[in-house]
């Protein structure tokens, strides 16, 4: 299949290394990758901050650039859930009969890698090789927006040589929320301890989850404390092959 | 005198820390979400037909929003026709004035309560003492919210912030209870016998009401402990105040909210009181009864398409209780009293949109979600919070954050624009960058590296690393690795720069 990969502005900018680790393993699972050079930002972090007269641009940009793709897939539950979820929401508020027409034809196309992998592709054994102790948190749109159910726990259980530890009170949420960790940063912090503080207790070596935003919020509070426990993106474990160590 | 209302009088963020600096309140908190979450959790998992039964509740109360003045009307006439007397309050004054001269009109200098947000929301206690009138709480934490002279911080569990010590030691203090014990039955005990002398010789009561059916003008309150139905029952005099949206039409319709609130709100299967009354009866419980149904705002959310479906609310605080950021903020957070996710947006569209500190609620939300997948009546509070969100920004003029905002748009819908951004971000963190990290950044964003550290940017991008890559691989179908082309090729890649 041909996948046109939405890489993110946050992965493009901040964590270039998760979107090689998806590039490398699309293509070692045989699947022909592009990466339209088009492609910014989905407009998330607009339209959940209110801006949503400057999230329409970045929409009807990310509509230009993906028309054509066959499947769209990003290493991102937030950016896979803003796009299927609030785009239609964003050309409806709008009043843009046309957009949302448009959206709506694209929506079902733009996947989450890890439910793209089991549900779309129904592979669960990517042939990866992690041999370390790894505790998996679950992402807020990943679960109850995209709804990925436990798809990439059946990756990771796949994964030779790694030991899966269960992350005490895992649905709930790190507290990043875009702009809510800086707007309010105190509250938000407070959500950050308890995550911080039950992902130490599983002794893991690193916690993963599939989206780098939450684990850019989680890390940040690991790296304060200096924990010795590190994040890690889903794909860049998948990745990992013994001959190839990505992360 | 518990205090009330629904105006903040801070921003969500200056409310919230104080409780953030609360450890004990944080305890509190904490230990109470988490069990009824989890009990929650079970007794929703024993209905088969839960989702179907959510469906219903939002389409019963999305008929009711669509011909509400009709309902209204229907109600009106068949409390009439029942010997019961309405009134329509517009505002909070207008609805206090109603239920103030109703009680002086009788005289009293006392009159009991039970529990009733709506009274809250008007501020009525205050208006009440004003004139002289004292107010009892008799539902048990209201009471004690009341006592502790505190606000009510949970819809369903007023003093869920208090734990047994402290309110054994309020009871001590203010009810002259010589307690040995904190246990839950020693406290009810002491709250009895302060209470069952106040039903004997109070003359009027005030209520609040979770239904009314239209079709028959029957008002009903849903309760825990007792308490309510004597309110309803003992006293000579009944007044009920009621948002204009808890109308339903029918019995059958009343029927689907009472499988869906007990299960969501205590995680009961059925909860232990529901009373019903309808108008007066000669001889029998309270022989005057006053309905007032309150708008205060509610009409402009009506107006709204988006917003509209807040008003399907029935107070059951699922969505307080699942909620992370309630957790850790507290009721008092929310400066109302709808705490919590609800409470973030309803509070600012009964204001109107037009009271700043109400306005920064919709921002008291990481957006996870958890509350919707909560709420017994589906109302789709992260849509709602970010239509609001969209609203009052549009409201404001440029701020800094907006022209902030509008920039990084204008960046991002280009790409060499976005890339030029990116450089020019790596160039300029240089003096931020301690071991890889930022652990300070200057103005608005240092609310993040106050407590956490943020990744420096990389040396290269993702799309750098992708120009420079040699040509693309896939495998054929005989598991080689080949170009698109279908040329073979080398199976593994080497890098130009090794493990971050
Ligand atoms: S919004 Fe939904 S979950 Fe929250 S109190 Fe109202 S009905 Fe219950």
């Amino acid at each position: 299949m041909t996948v046109d990969l939405f890489i993110t502005c946050l992965n493009d900018a901040m964590f270039p290394r998760t979107g090689e680790a998806t590039v490398k393993l699309l293509e070692r699972l045989g699947h022909e990758v592009r990466f339209n050079e088009r492609q910014t930002c989905c407009g998330q972090m607009h339209f959940n901050s209110g801006y949503q007269e400057d999230a329409l641009k970045l929409v009807r940009h990310f509509v230009e650039t993906f028309r054509d793709a066959e499947a769209i897939v990003a290493p991102s539950g937030s950016c896979v859930g803003m796009v299927r979820d609030l785009y239609p929401r964003a050309a409806e508020w709008a009043g843009d009969e046309a957009l949302l027409e448009e959206v709506n034809a694209l929506t079902p196309r733009v996947f989450e890698l890890s439910e793209f992998l089991v549900k779309e592709l129904g592979v669960e054994d990517v042939g990866a090789y992690y041999p370390h102790r790894v505790t998996y948190h679950q992402t807020c749109h990943a679960m109850r927006i995209l709804r990925v159910g436990d798809a990439p726990l059946r990756l990771l259980r796949n994964v030779k040589g790694l030991n899966l530890v269960e992350l005490p009170a895992v649905e709930q949420c790190c507290g990043f929320g875009g702009t809510f960790s800086v707007k309010n940063a105190d509250t938000s912090t407070a959500m950050l301890a308890d995550k911080v503080q039950n992902v130490m207790s599983t002794g893991a070596e690193a916690c993963t989850a599939g989206d780098n935003s939450c684990l850019m919020h989680i890390g940040g509070g690991l790296s304060r404390l200096q924990a010795g426990t590190r994040t890690v993106h889903l794909a860049e474990i998948l990745a990992s092959t013994e001959g190839e160590v990505f992360a | 005198m518990s205090a009330g209302g629904i105006k903040p009088a801070r921003t969500f963020q200056q409310a919230a820390k104080v409780t953030l600096a609360n450890p004990q309140m944080r305890r509190n908190l904490r230990h109470a979400t988490t069990v009824i979450r989890e009990k929650r959790e079970r007794a929703v998992a024993e209905l088969l037909d839960w989702e179907a039964l959510r469906d219903e509740g939002a389409a019963v109360k999305d008929h009711v929003m669509a011909r509400l003045s009709e309902y209204l009307l229907d109600l009106e006439s068949a409390v009439k026709a029942r010997g019961g007397h309405v009134h329509w309050a517009r505002d909070a004054a207008e609805a206090r004035g109603i239920v103030a001269g109703i009680a002086e009109g009788h005289g009293a200098r006392e009159v009991i309560k039970v529990k009733s947000i709506s009274t809250d929301e008007i501020e009525l206690n205050a208006a009440l003492s004003e004139r002289g009138i004292h107010a009892i709480e008799t539902d048990l934490a209201e009471l004690i919210v009341q006592l502790a002279e505190d606000r009510p911080s949970h819809i369903l569990v007023p003093a869920i912030h208090r734990n047994r010590a402290e309110i054994r030691d309020l009871f001590r203090r203010k009810l002259g209870a010589e307690l040995l014990t904190d246990e839950p039955k020693a406290l009810a005990e002491a709250a009895r016998l302060y209470l069952r002398e106040k039903f004997l010789t109070t003359k009027v009561a005030v209520s609040g009401a979770n239904f009314a059916v239209a079709e028959s003008g029957t008002v009903c309150v849903v309760e825990s402990e007792g308490n309510g139905r004597m309110c309803v029952t003992m006293p000579d005099v009944l007044i009920s105040v009621m948002g204009i949206e808890k109308v339903v039409p029918t019995w059958q319709d009343l029927a689907v909210f009472m499988r869906l609130l007990p299960r969501s709100s205590t995680a009961e299967r059925m909860n232990p009181y529901t009373s019903f009354w309808s108008g007066v009866t000669p001889g029998d419980g309270p022989q005057e009864f006053h309905l007032v149904l309150l708008d205060n705002g509610r009409t402009d959310v009506l107006a709204d398409e988006v917003g509209r479906q807040t008003l399907r609310c029935i107070r059951c605080s699922a969505c307080l209780n699942v909620c992370p950021v309630y957790e850790r903020a507290g009721g008092h957070a929310y400066g109302s009293v709808y705490p919590g996710p609800i409470g973030a947006i309803l509070t600012p569209q009964l204001l109107h949109l037009e009271d700043k500190n109400a306005n920064t609620l919709p921002w008291a939300s990481s957006l996870c979600g958890a509350c919707y997948d909560a709420c017994p009546v589906k109302i789709n509070i992260p849509e709602v919070l970010l239509y609001l969100r969209g609203k009052i920004t549009e409201e404001k003029p440029l701020s800094v954050e907006a022209v902030a905002f509008k920039t990084a748009a204008w960046v991002m819908s280009e790409p060499h624009r976005f890339e030029g951004a990116i450089r020019l971000a790596r160039t300029g963190q240089g003096p931020l960058v301690r071991n890889g990290a930022i652990h300070a950044l200057p103005g608005m964003l240092g609310g993040w590296t106050d407590t956490r550290d943020l990744p420096a940017f990389p040396p290269q991008t993702f799309r750098e690393w992708w120009r420079k890559r040699p040509a693309p691989q896939v495998r054929g179908d005989d598991g080689n690795a080949q170009t698109s082309e279908g040329e073979p090729v080398a199976p593994e890649r080497t890098d130009d720069r090794g493990p971050v």
